[in-house]
C-alpha cells in the first residue's frame, strides 16, 4: 500500500439548548438540573449587570479601559461550573468574569484591577485563579505547566482550565502549550471563547481553517466544537474535559462558538468594523434570552422572578462599586513592596527617597539633611 | 571534598537539590539521557528518573512558560536553556510573566525558579551560540542576575537560587566549564546572592568584571610590572549587585576599568560606571574605562578573540587607566 490514509479526523459541534430556548431532552440527560440552570442564569445576570455599570463607570471617568463580557457569559459560567472550585485552576484571558466570581474572586477585585490597583488581582488563599492576562496567549502556557504540576505530584482529582480567544489561536504560545500539555498529557482544559473577533480582524482572516477545534487535531487532543451561548453544551464538554483529564486521559480542547455583542473595549469603537445587521442577528442567540426561555418553558421562571433577579443584581452590583471606589488609596511603596520576598537594598533606597538621582538620594553631599531638602523641595 | 570542574559542581549541586527536595524538578532540550549539549545534566535522569529530569519539546518558550506554571503549583522547577542565544523566544515568559507575577498579584502568587543559561563566547562555537546578554535581564525588574565563574562559587550560588522565592536566570560561563578543577565542600552551603568577591586585593586600580574574563583579567595582571597592585573584584551576581565592595574598592584605589564580554554601549559596565561616578565622584583619579566586546553583532569563531576582552587589551586598559 504506497500510498494510503495514515490519519483521519472530524470535528463534532454539540448544541443541546438552541436559541429558541428549546431544549434536547436526550442529549441534556446527566448535564444540568433546572436548579443549576437557574443558578447559572442568575450568574450571568449578575454578570450582565456588572458589565453595564463597568461601561457607565469607564464613560464617566471612574474607570479605565474595560473589555466586556456581554454576549459570551454563557461560556464562562457553564465551564465554571464543570471546574471544582478550590481545586482546581482557572488561567483565565479577560472575557470571562463570570467563571472568576463563581471560583471565589471577589466581584469588586475585577472593578479594581481595571481601575489600575495591582491588589485586585490579590486573590484570597485558597481562590485557584491567575491574574487577568492582558497579553494574548501567554498565560496558557502557564495553565499547562500548573497542570504538569498535578501530573507529577500525583494530585489526581485536580485539572486546570485555561480561557482565550480565537485570536489567541495565532500566537506561538499557543501551539507551545498544547503541545507540551501533549506531549505531557497533563490534566489541562484549553477553552476557546469563539467569539468572531480579534479587535477588529474577523476569524476568518484570523485562520484559514474551518474551525478552531480543528487545531487540537495537530496535538492528538479531544476536540469539540460547541454552541458557546448554549450553557448545557458547554457544561457537558468541559465537565467530558475534566472527567477525562482526572482520569489521566490529558488535555483536551474545547471551542465554544459565541459573539461578542460589546466593541473590543471601552476604548474601541466596533462600528469601524462590522456591520450592526451581524450584531443584531447575535443579539437573537444571547445565551441569557434562550436560558430564560427554556426556564419559563419547564415552569421555573417566571416575570416576578425576573424582576426579583434584576433588582437583586442591581443592588449586588452597586455593593460591589461602592466597594471597588472606597478601597484605601494604594501608596507609591506598594509597587517596590512586591518587587522580590526581600527588596535589594538599592530598591529600599530608592522606595524610601523616591529618588533616583544620587545627591537626591542622600543630600548630605551638598550639606543638606534629608530633612532641609525636602523643606527646599516644598519650597 | 571533591574537585570538581565548574560544570561538574553543577551537576553535583542539581543531584542534591534532586535529592533534597521533590518540588525540583529539571527540563529542558536534552536534558534527560543525553545529559545536556554540555554534560551539565549528566546522569541525573538515571539516578532521579525522567519525570523528574525531563527532556522537553524543543520550545524555549514552552520551557519557560510551563515553568512558571510548574512554580505557581509549588514546584521548584530549573529549566535549562541550553544556550544564552536561544533565550529570545523565552524572554516574553521570563520577563513578562515570571518577572512580573509577584508584583502583579501582590505576593500571592509568586515565581520561584532558577533558569540555568550556558553564556559567553570563547569555545568556537556557532552563531548565535557565544553572546552574552546578562544586562538585558538586570535591566527587567523582578529577575536576579548571578554568574559565577568558579566551581565553588558556582555551587553556592545555585544553591542559593534554588532556595531563593523569586525567579533567577543563572548563567555559566561555558568557557570556563571545564578549564580547571578546584576543591568543592561535599555538603550544603550558600553563597548570598548580591555580594561581589575580592580575587586579589591592590592599592592602584580596580578590574570590575565577571564571569569567563575574570580569568582574562588575571592573565593581564600578571602580566604588569611587579610594582603595579590591581585589586581585581568578580561581581558575580550582577542584580542586585555589590555596589558597596566596589566602591569601597575604587575609593581607595582611585581608578576603575570595568571588564565584560557584552557589547559596550549600554552594557552592566555603563552601570557600574554611573555609580562609581556617584559613589566615588571625588576619589577618581582618572575616567572609568570599560574594555568590553565590542557594538557589533558577536562574530563567529574565526574572529571571536579579536572580539573578547582578551588579556592584551586588558592590559592596554590597566596601563592606560594607570597613565591617566
Amino acid at each position: 500500500m504506497p500510498h494510503h490514509t495514515v490519519y483521519e479526523a472530524k470535528i463534532e459541534h454539540l448544541q443541546i439548548l438552541d436559541e429558541d430556548g428549546k431544549l434536547d431532552k436526550k442529549l441534556a440527560k446527566d448535564t444540568l438540573s433546572d436548579d443549576q440552570v437557574v443558578y447559572l442564569y442568575e450568574q450571568m445576570r449578575v454578570c450582565r449587570e456588572l458589565d453595564e455599570i463597568a461601561f457607565k463607570l469607564q464613560r464617566s471617568g471612574r474607570m479605565g479601559t474595560y473589555p466586556q463580557n456581554k454576549g459570551q457569559e454563557a461560556n464562562a459560567v457553564g465551564s465554571a461550573l464543570a471546574m471544582v472550585k478550590g481545586n482546581d485552576w482557572l488561567v483565565p484571558s479577560y472575557r470571562e468574569n463570570a467563571a472568576l466570581f463563581m471560583h471565589g474572586m471577589p466581584m469588586h477585585y475585577v472593578l479594581q484591577y481595571w481601575m489600575g490597583d495591582e491588589r485586585g488581582s490579590k486573590f484570597p488563599e485558597g481562590v485557584n485563579i491567575t491574574p487577568l492576562s492582558v497579553p494574548i496567549g501567554t498565560h496558557m502556557l502557564h495553565a499547562t505547566g500548573i497542570a504538569w504540576a498535578f501530573k507529577q505530584r500525583k494530585e489526581a482529582d485536580r485539572a486546570a482550565i485555561t480561557y482565550f480567544g480565537d485570536g489567541a489561536t495565532s500566537e506561538g504560545d499557543f501551539h507551545n502549550a498544547m503541545n507540551f500539555a501533549s506531549v505531557m498529557q497533563v490534566p489541562c482544559i484549553f477553552y476557546c471563547q469563539n467569539n468572531s473577533w480579534a479587535i477588529s480582524l474577523p476569524r476568518e482572516q484570523q485562520m484559514n481553517s474551518a474551525t478552531v477545534a480543528q487545531k487540537a487535531l495537530a496535538y492528538d487532543m479531544p476536540t469539540i466544537q460547541v454552541d458557546g451561548n448554549d450553557i448545557f453544551a458547554v457544561y457537558k464538554a468541559t465537565s467530558d474535559a475534566r472527567k477525562r483529564a482526572v482520569e489521566g486521559g490529558g488535555p483536551s480542547f474545547i471551542e465554544g462558538v459565541t459573539y461578542r455583542l460589546a466593541d473590543h473595549t471601552t476604548a474601541d469603537d466596533a462600528r469601524r468594523y462590522r456591520d450592526q445587521s451581524e450584531v443584531d442577528a447575535w443579539l437573537e442567540k444571547d445565551p441569557l434570552i434562550r436560558t430564560r426561555k427554556y426556564m419559563e418553558s419547564v415552569g421555573v421562571w417566571d416575570d416576578k422572578k425576573q424582576v426579583e433577579l434584576e433588582t437583586r443584581a442591581k443592588r449586588i452590583v452597586k455593593e460591589v462599586v461602592e466597594a471597588a471606589i472606597s478601597v484605601s488609596v494604594p501608596t507609591s511603596s506598594e509597587f517596590f513592596d512586591d518587587m522580590y520576598a526581600e527588596l535589594p537594598e538599592d530598591l529600599k533606597v530608592q522606595r524610601d527617597t523616591m529618588r533616583t538621582s544620587s545627591i537626591g538620594r542622600n543630600p548630605s553631599q551638598i550639606g543638606l539633611t534629608p530633612q532641609s531638602a525636602q523643606a527646599i523641595e516644598a519650597h | 571534598m571533591a574537585e570538581l570542574t565548574l560544570v561538574g559542581a553543577i551537576t553535583s549541586t542539581l543531584d542534591q537539590a534532586l535529592a533534597r527536595d521533590p518540588d525540583v524538578i529539571l527540563l529542558g532540550e536534552d536534558i534527560g539521557i543525553n545529559g545536556g549539549v554540555f554534560r551539565a545534566t549528566e546522569g541525573l535522569m538515571a539516578t532521579h528518573g525522567e519525570d523528574r529530569v525531563v527532556s522537553t519539546p524543543l520550545d524555549e518558550s514552552g520551557i519557560m512558560g510551563t515553568a512558571i506554571g510548574l512554580a505557581i503549583a509549588g514546584m521548584k522547577p530549573i529549566p535549562e536553556i541550553q544556550f544564552e542565544g536561544f533565550l529570545g523566544p523565552a524572554y516574553d515568559q521570563f520577563v513578562n510573566h515570571a518577572a512580573r507575577m509577584r508584583t502583579r498579584t501582590r505576593s500571592a502568587i509568586t515565581v520561584p525558579m532558577t533558569v540555568r543559561v550556558p553564556v559567553g563566547g570563547g569555545i568556537h562555537a556557532p552563531e548565535l551560540h557565544s553572546d552574552s546578554p546578562e544586562v538585558i535581564y538586570a535591566h527587567s525588574p523582578g529577575i536576579k542576575v548571578l554568574m559565577p565563574c568558579t566551581p565553588y562559587d558556582a555551587k553556592g550560588l545555585l544553591n542559593a537560587a534554588i532556595a531563593d522565592p523569586d525567579p533567577v536566570i543563572f548563567f555559566e560561563p561555558k568557557r570556563v566549564y571545564r578549564t580547571f578543577k578546584e576543591e568543592v565542600p561535599e555538603e550544603y552551603y550558600e553563597i548570598p546572592i548580591g555580594k561581589a568577591k575580592v580575587v586579589s586585593e591592590g592599592e592602584d586600580l580596580t578590574i570590575v568584571t565577571w564571569g569567563a574574563p575574570v580569568f582574562q583579567c588575571l592573565e593581564a595582571i600578571d602580566n604588569l610590572p611587579e610594582d603595579v597592585s590591581v585589586e581585581l573584584i568578580d561581581l558575580r551576581s550582577i542584580y542586585p549587585f555589590d555596589m558597596d565592595t566596589v566602591a569601597e574598592s575604587v575609593c581607595k584605589t582611585g581608578r576603575c576599568v570595568i571588564v565584560h564580554e557584552a557589547p559596550l554601549t549600554g552594557g552592566f559596565g555603563a552601570e557600574i560606571a554611573a555609580r562609581v561616578m556617584e559613589e566615588c565622584f571625588l576619589h577618581l583619579e582618572a575616567p572609568v574605562q570599560r574594555v568590553t566586546g565590542f557594538d557589533t553583532i558577536m562574530p563567529y569563531y574565526k574572529l571571536e578573540n579579536e572580539y573578547l576582552p582578551e588579556a592584551p587589551r586588558i592590559l592596554k586598559g590597566i596601563v592606560e587607566c594607570l597613565a591617566y
